[in-house]
């Protein structure tokens, strides 16, 4: 090879020598067409096939990132509903609690206030009863007690006192003196 | 030339001139032509296999190729033109570097061992595109009057020498730039060429006898050689469409 390419610069020396700097003919119309080829594939075929490839590609990662991004603000946004509606139960179970501890103390305190106003319902019904019982059995007693005493008095003393106007003063003033002793002695 | 002394084959323009292939009529078709419509078919049949049916999500092929194109798109066109200006010469820039990129790597590649624009016509072509390009874009923005006055850095604040600047600026914009844009690109090819074939030639001549370590290091050279074309490469094409994405955007911009 390279000795062909010796033999061919030394066959070289015996041609003709042009100025290098002067374009042939021939070389200029084999160049233009040359280049008119590339540059009309580039133009009308090449470039904008890969354009419009590139074109989609770059719209295909914009609406990636576009997909990505609203989805991401769809999960915040579901997110803070959820959030929100997390708070409500929470404020509502709070209420409710609340609700029913009112509601349980009202209930007490009524229940109580029955209680109490029953309690005294009946020791007012057992001290009316007690009252009613004592002024019976001190009436008995008196009215017993004075027979009894003016029996023994009328026996001892006499028909006397049969009087019963005079008898019944002298029994009250007496047990009147009675009880005014047990009062000073109490 | 064969005949300096020492019988050394030294690499000369000779090394650029090929016999032609074959012959239609008075049209020579020779090596260089044959690498430049296989540089078409290379870029038009990767970026097709590439592009072809671009999908959404890429394969390894669509992937290379689309880091191609935005290399070319971002990294050249919108950082010059911005998005706006800069869209509607995409196809044309992108075109541009692929294009002089492949017709600079047959250079290194076995058999073909030629850059394309090594020859002038190629990089002739293209620089005239460019300068088709930008000079009518320059006069429909700003009309003619603004389109000379663009074009020729006329600027009143100057003084008395503004018609110097504008004679020197209208020399070196309108008839001295697409000739540096072409030959740039050419003389670096060219004489990036000349520097692999001399290394590759006196690896062979220096195979006999006691200058066969000469010869090895002449082997490393052509390898290094090859690594630097590599990116010599790259550069050139990069540097020519970054260059044609200024003279747009000197054509476009208010102040010039």
């Amino acid at each position: 090879m390279i000795a062909t390419l010796v033999q061919l610069a030394a066959e070289g020396g015996h041609a003709e020598e042009q100025n290098p700097l002067i374009p042939p003919g021939p070389e200029l119309l084999v160049g233009t067409i040359a280049f008119a080829i590339v540059f009309f594939f580039f133009w009308k075929k090449l470039l904008p096939n890969i354009n419009k490839v590139l074109e989609e590609r770059h719209e295909k990662i914009e609406g990636g990132i576009e997909n990505a991004e609203a989805m991401q603000a769809e999960a915040q946004s579901v997110l803070e509903q959820y959030k929100a509606q997390l708070a409500e139960a929470r404020h509502e179970a709070a209420r409710l609690r609340q609700e029913a501890q009112e509601q349980g103390a009202t209930l007490i305190a009524e229940m109580r206030a029955e209680g109490q106003r029953q309690r005294e319902e009946i020791v007012a019904a057992g001290h009316a009863q007690i009252e009613a019982d004592r002024k019976a059995a001190s009436s008995a007693l008196r009215q017993d007690v004075g027979t009894l005493a003016t029996t023994l008095a009328g026996k001892l003393v006499g028909e006397s006192l049969d009087d019963h106007a005079r008898q019944s003063r002298v029994i009250d003033r007496f047990l009147d003196e009675l009880e005014e002793k047990a009062e000073a002695t109490r | 030339m064969a005949d300096n002394g020492c019988g050394f084959p030294a690499p000369g323009l000779h090394s650029f001139l090929f016999k032609p292939i074959f012959t239609i009529g008075g049209f020579e078709f020779n090596k260089i032509m044959l690498l430049a419509l296989l540089s078409t078919l290379v870029v038009v049949t990767f970026f097709t296999l590439a592009f072809g049916k671009a999908k959404v999500v890429p394969g390894k092929l669509q992937l290379l190729g689309e880091m191609g194109y935005d290399f070319v798109r971002r990294g050249i066109v919108y950082e010059t033109l911005g998005k706006k200006e800069g869209e509607r010469f995409v196809p044309l820039m992108v075109s541009l570097f692929f294009f002089i990129w492949i017709m600079n790597i047959w250079s290194v590649i076995p058999l073909a061992q030629f850059p394309v624009a090594a020859s002038i016509a190629y990089p002739a072509v293209l620089a005239a595109i460019v300068y088709l390009v930008w000079v009518p874009l320059t006069f429909k923005r700003h009309g003619f009057v603004g389109g000379w006055k663009n074009v020729t850095g006329y600027d009143p604040s100057l003084g008395p020498i503004k018609w110097l600047v504008s004679f020197i600026e209208f020399f070196s914009n309108l008839l001295v730039r697409p000739f540096t844009h072409a030959v740039r690109l050419f003389a670096n090819m060219f004489a990036g060429h000349l520097m692999l074939v001399m290394f590759t030639v006196a690896s062979w001549y220096l195979l006999n006898s006691w200058l066969i370590p000469a010869a090895g290091v002449s082997f490393i050279m052509t390898m290094g050689m090859i690594v630097f074309e590599l990116f010599v490469q790259a550069v050139q094409a990069y540097v020519f469409v970054l260059l044609a994405c200024s003279y747009i955007q000197g054509a476009v911009s208010e102040h010039h």
